[in-house]
């Protein structure tokens, strides 16, 4: 800022002939919806991490039984309950790659555990690409190959073994087939029904729309769980685990409709008075061409973004069910069968590695909760 | 005396879904199939004891389960007579547990209370916590104290609530010495309510309520942040700081209470999820609301029960509903009695 003589004040910094045009330029006017939207997306920091973080976790769902070490069901029946073992790289201010220090189980007859002891003079290398028990990769192929295994006469419990000495890590692994995939068939459920229910209630109106709002209204006043657990009650025992895994998805989905059906009909009901609806009205096409050509492309994109936020209300609802035992059952591996074995206190306390299960639990919640976030956010991307 | 009719309407409206609901949970607990006696006299018949099947075959006809489906469903209403007269839900019969072989009434009984306790209780540690925390990440939007508020809302949104309820008791045991499972005292149960056996039950509700309140309080601070933010932006605020009035002054006469619609408006939604968390979270922590009893009278398909929990939670969270919708009503005079869109 400098003083002139005759008191008036200037700015000191250059003149910039081009700051009054508009930064939004003609480029950006022109671009599509999808690219503007991804443009915006991408400052999202948390969400463009968590979706990146996401696609990884589903895309390596096919190979879960290559990265675990074990089959989710093989039992170590001399290492029951050991401890998560280390992988280490230095023995004795040596490298000689990653170990572990084969462990032997001792019976501490005072506690009644078992004790496990590591013998630190034998390191023991991890095997690559080796071949152990047999499993069938993406449920197909059946093969032995695993990333990596233990040498014989040692073990690798990366994060300890459970009850029957299964290895946790393996089960982690396995158990995301079934957890993360409980989400997605749910939501799809979901989406079909509260469109179809939504669409119907908002395109037509009158009586219908009455009905239809009634039904949302009522099973969204009641409380999910008991009657998540009511249904899933009555699936019967003698389903086998692939059978139960579908029905409690469609279980989960059925009682998630009725918000997305909301959203659905208060879109439509703004809509369906617009312009361009009574052009193609007028023009001859049908009520269910107005809804899935002009009406429903307008907000595809906001339902999948309230679809991303409630896929963890069922991720959290399948680990609720198995946990009390009205879920999925055994031998399918879910995280919230795991958390089965973490019930009580006592493993809490003498067994934290049972319940390490719930980190992936939260970290996926909360990934899609920011995805979420992130999409809505972008969703608009001539808001500022 | 519009505010009377209104609040006549809703309970009208509220009954009218009590029955819905009703049918819809006596499908519900119809679907599996077989049912606990038809089960147990065949269990009976295989092992040969025939007084057994003689006292099923007996309350089968007793509880009118021979009859078909939709008389049945009428006489546990009590729309229609049973085998005994009028005597079902309406009349206040509750009908009888075939697992634990008494009346549906005498097993609930205490639970029913301390159910609503702790669900009662859930609801004002949310408001106590989400109010002040959603203001203040409003009022200091973008800087750490909205972030950390955010990060442990979101924490508190994907932990499931029954680990929750299993760390918090094993660390709050450990730490401060609080107690584990239970509602009270084992000294307490059945006796006479005194000082003693209510100081206890406060100490005991410590870890209930913060778990099944946390889920709840993030969702609520979210809102009210976010309505806040809204509320700030607008000409009026800018106007009252132009004017000088101080930031405390100016948040608290006005944004505030527009922004405050929403925290009655929202026991709506808020409450069915609690009432869920609470049955899970009793589940695990072995406490004496109806959770437990519902597990195992969904587990064994004990009918009556099973239903009765089920309606029981669904009158639950209608009633406060029911109460935070006349309530908005007195609040906010805009609203409009005669229905409203949302």
């Amino acid at each position: 800022m400098t003083e002139l003589p005759d008191g008036r004040y200037v700015d000191d910094a250059p003149y910039d002939p081009d700051a009054s045009l508009q930064t939004l330029e003609r480029r950006d006017l022109d671009a599509p919806n999808m690219v503007l939207v991804w443009r915006k997306f991408k400052q999202h920091r948390l969400g463009l991490i968590s979706g990146i973080l996401l696609l990884i976790a589903y895309a390596l769902i096919p190979f879960a039984g290559f990265i675990a070490p074990y089959t989710p069901n093989e039992r170590h029946s001399d290492h029951l309950y050991a401890p998560p073992q280390a992988v280490n790289w230095v023995h004795e201010g040596e490298f000689i790659g990653p170990f572990v220090y084969p462990i032997t189980s001792e019976a501490d007859l005072e506690t009644f555990q078992w004790v496990f002891v590591p013998d630190e003079t034998r390191p023991m290398k991890l095997e690559f690409f080796c071949e152990a028990s047999s499993y069938r990769l993406s449920g197909l192929f059946k093969t032995k190959r695993h990333l990596f295994c233990a040498p014989d006469g040692a073990t690798v419990f990366l994060w300890g073994s459970d009850r029957l000495g299964r290895d946790v890590f393996s089960r982690i692994s396995y158990g995301a087939q079934l957890s993360l995939t409980v989400g997605l068939i749910g939501i799809t459920v979901s989406f079909v029904m509260g469109i179809g229910f939504g669409s119907i209630a908002g395109y037509f109106g009158g009586r219908i729309d009455w009905v239809i709002n009634r039904v949302i209204e009522i099973l969204r006043s009641l409380p999910e769980l008991p009657l998540w657990l009511a249904l899933s009650a009555a699936v019967p025992s003698n389903w086998g685990p692939v059978a139960v895994f579908f029905i409690i998805s469609v279980i989960l989905g059925i009682l998630d409709w009725p918000g997305l059906a909301r959203a659905v009909r208060a879109k439509f009901l703004s809509l369906r008075e617009e312009e361009y609806v009574k052009a193609a009205e007028m023009m001859g096409a049908g009520s269910s061409r107005v809804i899935s050509k002009h009406l429903l492309p307008n907000f595809m994109s906001h339902l999948i973004a309230s679809a991303t936020l409630s896929i963890p209300a069922m991720i959290l609802g399948e680990t609720a069910l198995s946990f009390l035992g009205l879920g999925l059952r055994p031998p399918a591996v879910s995280w919230g069968l795991m958390l089965n074995d973490a019930q009580n206190l006592a493993s809490i306390e003498i067994y934290p590695w049972t319940a390490l299960p719930m980190l992936p639990i939260i970290i996926v919640v909360l990934a899609f909760n920011f995805l979420g976030d992130g999409l809505r956010d972008s969703l608009d991307p001539y808001s500022s | 005396m519009a505010i009377l009719r209104y609040a006549l309407y809703r309970f009208a409206t509220m009954l009218l879904t009590l029955l819905v609901v009703s049918l819809l949970v006596f499908a519900i607990i119809n679907l599996p199939p077989g049912d606990y006696l038809s089960n147990q006299i065949s269990e009976l018949r295989a092992t040969g004891q025939s007084a057994g099947v003689a006292k099923a075959e007996f309350l089968r006809t007793e509880y009118a389960l021979d009859r078909p489906l939709y008389q049945q469903y009428l006489i546990w209403i009590g729309f229609i007579p049973g085998p005994h007269g009028f005597s079902g839900l309406v009349q206040g019969n509750f009908g009888w547990s075939f697992e634990f072989d008494s009346p549906v009434a005498e097993i609930v009984g205490d639970s029913l209370w301390l159910t609503v306790l702790v669900n009662l209780a859930a609801v004002l540690f949310v408001y106590m916590v989400a109010l002040p925390l959603g203001v203040l990440a409003a009022a200091k939007s973008k800087t750490w104290v909205d972030y950390s508020s955010a990060f442990v809302g979101y924490l508190g949104l994907a932990t499931p609530n029954f680990l929750l309820a299993l760390i918090m008791f094993y660390y709050g045991h450990k730490y401060f010495d609080l107690p584990i499972g239970g509602l009270m005292d084992p000294v307490y149960e059945g006796e006479p309510m005194s000082w003693d056996k209510v100081k206890s039950i406060l100490v005991h509700l410590i870890v209930p309520t913060f778990v099944i309140g946390t889920s709840g309080a993030a969702a609520m601070m979210q809102r009210l942040r976010a309505n806040l933010l809204d509320e700030l932006g607008k000409p009026y605020v800018e106007t009252a700081i132009a004017k000088g009035m101080g930031p405390a002054r100016m948040l608290t006469k006005y944004p505030l209470r527009m922004a405050f619609n929403p925290f009655v408006a929202d026991i709506g939604n808020l409450l069915p999820s609690m009432v869920s968390g609470s049955v899970l979270v009793s589940v695990v922590l072995g406490l004496q609301t109806i959770g437990p009893t519902l597990l195992t009278a969904l587990k064994t398909q004990d009918l009556f029960l099973s239903g009765f929990v089920l309606m029981f939670v669904a009158l639950l969270t209608l009633v406060g509903t029911m109460i935070s919708d006349v309530l908005l009503v007195l609040l906010d005079p805009r609203i409009q009695y005669e229905g409203r869109e949302t």
